[in-house]
């Protein structure tokens, strides 16, 4: 039972992976990943490490993803 | 990321009503840290996202009016010199660097470990929410950073 | 090119992981590597000797006390030397 939910997390996190790889538009991506990063999160909140999951949630979702589009608003959106 | 302001009614009023409350639950992850999950750290993000979304939503130029360098700059180097002057005081008073039990407090050694542990917290989440402040205003900006010499020191 | 470089080398390694997470221990028991080392000592004597509840904010804040000092001063240097970098860069 665990062992599927793990299954589809990280199925889950496969399929963001290439869609986030596979997008032309960077800030898609960049949005892509913030649902990444939350998903990551579902996974270390289910092997009951609650900790990782807050670090996660908060930095990778948030403060990762500002990051990524203060750069992104520097240079161009669409991918040559 | 603009100067300007967002336009939709929608998202200033939310904001305007949920940032408080973002805040008030970086203030509980960062003192409740040593009973449920969270710390210093945790709760460090979630204050400095709540500026963050103030900063998107609102203009930059109102969050470098509210927020001077200054006190930024103040915050970073308290939380670390908190950290740092625990470990220091407890070095003062006979014991290791960071060994919490001897701080000059009527109090039992747990006790004081724990207190010294809340204190340490609130130094690391002082620390980080600033950095992340500080990160915000400095890249959120016109093309090559913002004009330093439009903010107030 | 690199994109599909990047799909073939994302296919393979979440593949692996995939077909590792069979051989994970069980969450929560007691005899899985990780749990028979120095864990039992703390989950004895941490709340005794520091205080605190929480295990893990034991052990990051008092056991491992050097570490997260060592973090807040990266993160510290990490914000200053943006600043010094922004500051130069405007002027």
């Amino acid at each position: 039972m665990i062992h599927a939910l793990d299954f589809m997390l990280l199925l889950l996190l496969v399929i963001i992976a290439l869609i986030a790889i596979s997008l032309k538009d960077i800030l898609g991506a960049v949005i892509v990943l913030g649902a990444y990063s939350l998903i990551m999160a579902l996974a270390w909140l289910e092997m009951n490490a609650p900790d990782v999951a807050f670090t996660e949630a908060a930095v990778g979702a948030g403060v990762t993803s500002f990051l990524f589009i203060s750069a992104l608003s520097k240079t161009k959106r669409w991918e040559k | 990321m603009s100067e300007k302001m967002v336009e939709s009614v929608v998202a200033r009023t939310i904001s305007r009503i949920i940032i408080p409350f973002i805040q008030l639950y970086g203030i509980y992850v960062i003192t409740h840290g040593e009973s449920s999950p969270g710390g210093g750290f945790q709760g460090g993000v979630i204050l400095g996202t709540s500026i963050i979304l103030f900063g998107i939503v609102f203009s930059l130029n109102t969050t470098k009016k509210w927020i001077s360098k200054k006190i930024l700059i103040l915050f970073m180097s308290l939380g670390l010199l908190i950290y740092s002057g625990i470990g220091a005081i407890d070095m003062l008073f006979g014991g290791k660097y960071l060994e919490y039990g001897k701080l000059p407090l009527p109090l039992h050694s747990p006790e004081m470990s724990a207190l010294s542990i809340l204190m340490v917290e609130i130094g690391i989440g002082l620390c980080v929410m600033s950095t992340i402040t500080l990160l915000f205003i400095f890249l959120a900006g016109e093309k090559s950073g913002t004009r330093m010499d439009s903010w107030e020191i | 090119m690199l994109r599909s470089l990047a799909i073939i080398s994302l296919l393979i390694m979440g593949g692996v992981f995939i077909y590792v997470i069979e051989d994970m221990p069980p969450i929560g028991n007691p005899e899985n590597p990780p749990h028979v080392h120095v864990v039992p000592r703390y989950i004895e004597k941490a709340e005794e000797e520091t205080g605190v509840p929480n295990i893990v904010t034991a052990i990051l804040a008092n056991y491992r006390g050097y570490d997260t000092l060592g973090e807040t001063t990266v993160i510290f240097t990490a914000g200053i030397s943006v600043m010094i970098l922004f500051q130069r860069w405007n002027k």
